[in-house]
């Protein structure tokens, strides 16, 4: 089984794997804990105009896709905390509309865009060492703000009235919140693809919170998590010869659907412990 | 009670303030002052302006007119001083934090934002824990708490500031008695030092433990006592339509008139 890793393409896929699991793990606990995960679905759609600007102005896609992905999460964002009930119809336009620009910019690009469904359905085997870099930096970004201010999104995500009254600069910091969400879907995109990035953002974190009560336990072990499943899934598409981001994703959905009926075992054989006790 | 000393602090002042929300007016020339170790209980009608008044005097809203001061501050800067209980209706019980970790929010603000807790810190939390008896429970998930037990976490994270006033949202809104009266004489050892301003349906707790009442029904009707006299009668009357609705007007009223002659 070992004789996989002896290939370049491979090393650099579970790279990608560990380096996009530490992203998804830390990023998604708070997607998840938020509940805006229809928000970042909105963002990594978007993000897709971003990869049809990188085509149309001959940059690498993946930039455009930050350029993108960031302008979107500023944008849904700020609809997010200003508009108040119907944000989500707003975020659902915006959600197509990045999509469309993407295509028409696509349109407009000359030349033959072979690469075009691996942003879109994820090639986590066509990972070049120039993204590893990538997404080794965005890392460093992302778990730098997260420590700094742990105390603070904690506070904001739990309680963001009293955090505003506590003087917690709560704006600001859910638009920095978003944008490590953005960070996280351009580095996500890579493995999984557009369509599938918010599924790895939240089956992990979302397993986690049925075991761990602790945010710091439920991020290292959404990481683990995620670790787990990519490599999972990438052994699998590899024996299997099946598309890897899918894989990854239905890997994930099993566990995650095992997980979730383990727990309700675990409650009801509580419940009657406790039922037995009364009596 | 009539306080005692013949020039009292003033730790809130408001002046001719109104709120409206689109074109309704909800606080019309609300004229408050609170004064240092006053314990006020507002009561009043639903939609008659109560936590309207608590937000304003926070800043979660600004008023369409007049003027606030805490601690002789903008409300920016004052609300350092101010601890502040919300009423929890909607609640994820799945949410990571610890008990240990909603309390120290309270600290987040008016401190460094990056220093890592200091053991003076740690001890202030470890206090306010204590004074609500809930040391034992610090490292317990909020979720896995009764509402009583979260309320006193809740009035803990209102404490850990060290604030010179407290404002109260119905803190008894979803206890059962014992636990309300266990809050409400928590609330009357904090207030030997610390100013309070409760909103609360509870006419018993209000009659039994604040010093007065104010009534609020857009307009506030407010004379810095707790007796309700025939002319404050007059004046608040848009209230007692209110508390018969409740259920409980002759208690409130017979209570009042007792207390009075108490302090009379």
């Amino acid at each position: 089984m070992l004789e996989i890793f002896q290939y370049g393409f491979m090393r650099n896929a579970l790279a990608a794997g560990v380096l996009v699991s530490i992203a998804c793990g830390i990023i998604g606990t708070y997607v998840v804990i938020n509940r805006i995960v229809f928000l970042s679905g909105g963002i990594a759609h978007a993000a897709y105009g971003g990869i049809g600007l990188g085509y149309y102005l001959g940059i690498n896609p993946v930039l455009g896709a930050i350029i993108f992905s960031i302008a979107s999460s500023l944008g849904m964002g700020m609809v997010h905390r200003k508009t108040g009930q119907r944000s989500d119809t707003i975020i659902g336009v915006m959600w197509a509309i990045g999509m469309a620009i993407g295509i028409i910019f696509l349109d407009m690009s000359p030349g033959y865009k072979a690469d075009l469904m691996t942003y879109l359905f994820g090639s986590i085997l066509a990972v070049p060492a120039s993204d590893l870099v990538i997404m080794l930096v965005l890392n460093v970004i992302i778990i730098s703000l997260v420590s700094l201010f742990y105390r603070q999104l904690q506070a904001i995500s739990f309680d963001e009235t009293f955090a505003f009254v506590v003087n917690v600069p709560v704006d600001r910091l859910y638009l920095m919140l978003v944008c490590l969400i953005g960070l996280t879907v351009v580095m996500t995109m890579r493995i999984v693809g557009l369509i599938m990035v918010i599924a790895l953002m939240t089956m992990p974190p979302a397993i986690a919170g049925l075991f761990v009560k602790d945010m710091k336990r439920m991020m290292a072990l959404s990481v683990l998590l995620s670790v787990f499943f990519s490599f999972t899934g990438l052994m699998l598409s590899y024996y299997l010869n099946l598309t890897s981001g899918a894989t990854i994703i239905l890997v994930a959905g099993v566990a995650y659907l095992i997980s979730f009926l383990i727990q309700k075992s675990r409650q009801k054989r509580k419940a009657e412990a406790n039922l037995q006790s009364a009596n | 009670m009539v306080n005692q000393d013949l020039t009292p602090k003033a730790v809130i002042e408001t002046k001719n303030v109104w709120v409206s929300y689109d074109a309704q007016t909800v606080l019309e020339d609300i004229n408050l002052t609170v004064n240092e170790t006053d314990f006020i209980g507002l009561i009043g009608p639903n939609g008659g302006g109560k936590t309207t008044l608590l937000k304003a005097l926070l800043g979660l809203i600004k008023p369409t007119s007049g003027e606030i001061r805490i601690m002789g501050k903008t409300v920016a800067e004052g609300r350092c001083y101010m601890g502040y209980v919300p009423q929890h209706i909607e609640f994820d019980r799945q949410f990571p934090i610890r008990v240990w970790e909603v309390v120290q929010m309270g600290l987040l603000g008016c401190r460094k934002p990056f220093a890592p807790l200091s053991s003076a810190e740690r001890e202030v939390i470890h206090y306010a824990l204590e004074q609500v008896e809930m040391d034992n429970l610090s490292q317990r998930a909020i979720g896995e708490l009764s509402g009583g037990q979260r309320q006193r976490v809740y009035i803990a994270r209102a404490l850990v500031s060290n604030p010179q006033i407290l404002l109260l949202d119905e803190p008894t809104a979803s206890v059962d008695p014992q636990v309300a009266g266990n809050i409400y004489e928590l609330l009357r050892r904090i207030n030997q030092t610390v100013t309070i301003v409760m909103v609360s349906h509870d006419m018993n707790a209000v009659s039994s433990y604040v010093k007065t009442i104010g009534c609020l029904n857009r307009r506030l009707h407010y004379h810095g006592s707790k007796e309700v006299s025939k002319d404050m009668m007059e004046a608040i009357y848009e209230c007692p339509i209110d508390l018969i609705a409740h259920g409980l007007p002759h208690r409130v009223l017979s209570s009042h008139e007792s207390e009075g002659e108490k302090h009379a």
